[in-house]
């Protein structure tokens, strides 16, 4: 079996390695190592953060950025000129700025139990950030949490399909579930999903079209 | 500025989608020279929706790059007339699609034919509630078309398509296992309809216990291998989900990519051009006639392509705003309420209920190719209205989509927002929960228009196109009923949790909602309240059509797709039978 208890280590595209440190103690608190096994922090999502705010999407690159800029309402969505790079650089140095003023430490240097009233202080916009409302930041770190949780470990997150195994997902989809939707009764599980990475790195057997052979967990009971 | 002049050609389409492929391919077979005329690029499904990487949703669904690159073009928005419209910087609401097949390439299959209703909505109103019934403000106009006339043409596109369904009313008689409030069909559909997913069989059982009829909606996901009217030939649907936002890796989903273009591909009197935006229709010195259009190519030179006639099959905002920026028809202005162009802009109220269970698993991420089970009692006016406060309604629906992890898993309310907690309900509940939606339609209000931005510019230096739009009360009273009549036939399937949503307060742009923006450039048997005529042409430059679900007065529950797809085989009919033979006005 993989060591599915840590994630490899790793070196940065974009991030310091301060706020990696400030990533990877969040994360531990988002979704955090329980009796249900390991979590984000585990699954490498930090360092799929920090190849996503090295890509285009970390720029904005796709997003329209002419102005004037204006604040607008809620319903008008997001009018920030700050890119994901900037959001994450300014949402990091800032919340270790009011963690030291108010607790005398950085983030990922405090009890987990204060990290964890940090979190929801940000989360409902209750720290003043000089540069960003504080929701703003905690909504794209979670949002990409959860991306990174889930996406194909290729990205660099969900590190040992974590994410998958958590929910029962069982990744790339085999060839043909035609036969089996309407087998209402029967759990259809996986000893281990697919990843596009497992394929491509030759880990798991593929079908003349190219889907994948999944090893089903028999259900208890189905005939053999 | 140097401009390029082409050689003239009979036909030029402006966007590649579901209806721009479909007159390509028609006027190509018929002996018309035809350029057709994309912004986004080529797309080839065998390379870019390979397997395994078909199956990525953070590539194809998080971050898709065959989603309109908003760095180059948006809109802009605001709810309200006195409010400053500001540009939609990122997506959300709605996915435009920017590519060669355009969102016909990214859709989810659902093939719905509109009610006969849908075409008529406002003297239908009238004729059974009286006059009164309508809601105040309301602009919904008959389309000056009848579902009998369109019906040949929704046949047409179902043979394209492949899709695959049950009758439910052959000829006028109603057929078992079929959707009975649909309009009468010539003939079934193409293929077999979905087997109901563990979700999809359960909603129906109950919703059957309640007195409603369920059945398998029809899809483009084809359920069998199937050789077209183009003879073009669909894989089978293995049921594996990653559909909408994806392109179907066994070539099942209908789409331009796979039931039209390799088709129109293989005339030499037809040419694709990608990575060209078209930025203007050219009119000659009255005004009355096009003769061409200008567009910017992938080298970004401008180039000015000469045609007979402009057929124009973009998005709803694009065929809008091109119409403004070329001057064909008098802009809407809703203070006056005179105008034509950019009037009717309409979208979708979409509810849902969500539901928990404890001692249920459902193999949640099999489906897709829309594997659905609906009823159709609480759409349009299949239903009695009196008293009601609104028209119109909705169909409740379980979509099984195949849930793909990043977007589907759902937790009770009440549940953490993150944290262990938050862990526990998304491993326990990903594969013990569904939802079922409350899709319903939207009426057309005054002051829901577009029009052209006036701060807000694209790459080109050109006015973005500016959307008013807020839900209003009657629609907001569709959804909360229709929602709790879903709600009904949740209790009935005993959840230990669950919670309902309805569309309730001010539309907003940000969460994702539907693709199926329409109005805009209406069409109607009235040139002082439409832009088009029957026949989808430019009452005032009559060799210029404009195709899409722009044309809708108003928009019905169901998806658009379906009907979009068969006003592009009725106007390539119209063109190849009437227009050519005798250019000029066809009404």
């Amino acid at each position: 079996m993989p060591d599915s208890s840590a994630a490899p280590a790793n070196a940065w595209l974009f991030l310091t390695r301060a706020e990696a440190r400030f990533i990877d103690a969040a994360l531990a608190r988002l979704i955090p190592a329980d009796e249900l096994g390991p979590g984000a922090k585990e699954a490498n999502v930090t360092c799929f953060i920090d190849r996503q705010l090295a890509s285009g999407w970390g720029s904005a690159s796709r997003l329209y950025r002419m102005g004037p800029w204006q604040d607008g309402s809620p319903q008008q969505g997001n009018q920030s000129r700050l890119t994901p790079q900037e959001i994450y650089r300014a949402g990091i140095r800032e919340t270790n700025l009011h963690c030291a003023r108010v607790h005398g430490r950085n983030f990922d240097a405090l009890p987990v139990d204060i990290q964890d009233g940090i979190l929801k202080e940000l989360q409902d916009g209750k720290i003043e950030l000089e540069s960003l409302g504080s929701k703003r930041f905690f909504n794209m770190l979670w949002k990409n949490t959860e991306e990174g949780f889930f996406a194909d470990p290729l990205y660099g997150g969900n590190h040992d399909k974590i994410g998958w195994k958590l929910v029962g997902f069982p990744g790339v989809a085999a060839a043909n579930y035609v036969d089996l939707i309407g087998r209402h009764d029967e759990p259809y599980r996986v000893t281990e999903p697919v990843s596009i990475l497992d394929i491509e790195q030759g880990r798991v057997q593929v079908d003349a079209q190219g889907s994948p052979k999944h090893i089903r967990i028999k259900p208890a009971g189905a005939p053999k | 500025m140097t401009v390029t002049k082409l050689k003239p050609v009979d036909a030029v389409v402006v966007g590649v989608g579901v209806a721009g492929s479909i007159i390509c391919q028609e006027l190509a077979a018929a002996g018309l020279s035809v350029v057709g005329l994309e912004r986004g690029r080529m797309v080839d499904p065998a390379q870019d929706f390979a397997m395994p990487y078909a199956h990525d949703e953070f590539r194809h669904d998080s971050r898709s790059n065959l989603i309109q690159n908003l760095s180059r073009e948006t809109i802009t928005f605001r709810n309200a007339m006195s409010e400053t419209a500001l540009p939609m910087r990122e997506i959300g609401s709605f996915r435009m699609g920017e590519c060669v097949g355009g969102a016909g390439v990214l859709w989810g299959g659902l093939s719905w034919r509109f009610l006969p209703w849908d075409f008529e909505t406002h003297s239908r109103t009238v004729e059974r509630y009286g006059k009164k019934h309508m809601p105040e403000d309301c602009t919904n106009q008959d389309w000056g078309i009848t579902y009998d006339e369109l019906e040949p043409y929704y046949d047409q596109f179902e043979h394209i398509y492949g899709v695959s369904g049950k009758a439910g009313n052959l000829n006028g008689e109603i057929q078992t296992g079929g959707n009975p409030f649909e309009g009468a069909r010539s003939r079934e559909y193409p293929n077999p309809p979905t087997q109901a997913t563990h979700a999809g069989h359960l909603f129906g059982q109950a919703a059957a216990s309640l007195g409603f009829t369920p059945f398998s909606p029809p899809t483009s996901g084809s359920t069998r291998e199937y050789t077209n009217l183009y003879k073009l030939m669909l894989g089978q649907c293995q049921r594996g989900g990653f559909c909408s936002s994806f392109t179907c890796a066994m070539g099942a989903k209908g789409s331009p990519l796979t039931a039209v273009l390799p088709a129109a591909m293989k005339r030499s009197n037809f040419e694709l051009r990608a990575l060209c935006n078209v930025i203007k229709v050219n009119l000659d010195s009255d005004g009355k006639r096009a003769v061409g259009v200008t567009y910017i190519d992938a080298r970004g030179r401008t180039v000015e392509q000469p045609a007979d006639i402009v057929i124009i099959t973009s998005y709803t905002f694009n065929n809008t705003r091109l119409l403004l920026l070329s001057g064909i028809g008098k802009p809407y202005d809703p203070v006056s309420n005179t105008g034509v162009v950019g009037r009717n802009y309409s979208y979708q109220a979409t509810g849902s209920v969500k539901l928990f269970f404890e001692d249920k698993t459902f193999n949640s991420f099999m489906g897709g190719g829309g594997s659905c089970t609906a009823i159709d009692d609480y759409n349009g006016d299949n239903y009695d209205h009196s008293g009601m406060g609104f028209i119109g309604g909705g169909y409740i629906v379980v979509n099984s989509r195949g849930a793909a992890p990043i977007n589907n898993h759902p937790v009770p309310s009440g549940t953490a927002s993150w944290g262990s907690g938050w862990k526990k309900a998304v491993a326990h509940y990903y594969d013990r929960s569904f939802a079922i939606s409350s899709h319903g339609g939207c009426q057309s209000y005054r002051t829901n228009y577009l029009d052209l931005d006036p701060t807000y510019k694209d790459a080109n230096g050109l006015p973005l196109i500016r959307m008013s739009f807020d839900w209003r009360e009657p629609d907001l009273k569709m959804s909360a009923y229709v929602t709790k009549k879903a709600a009904e036939i949740a209790k009935a399937l005993n959840p230990s949790k669950m919670s309902s949503n309805p569309v309730s307060g001010k539309y907003n742009i940000v969460p994702y909602q539907v693709n199926h923006n329409t109005g805009g450039v209406i069409m109607g048997s009235d040139p002082s309240t439409s832009v088009l005529n029957k026949y989808l042409q430019s009452w005032d430059v009559p060799n210029v059509f404009v195709i899409g679900a722009s044309a809708f007065p108003q928009n019905s529950a169901n998806a658009p797709t379906e009907t979009v797809g068969a006003l592009a085989c009725w106007v390539a009919d119209a063109i190849k039978e009437q227009y050519v033979k005798r250019p000029g006005l066809l009404v």
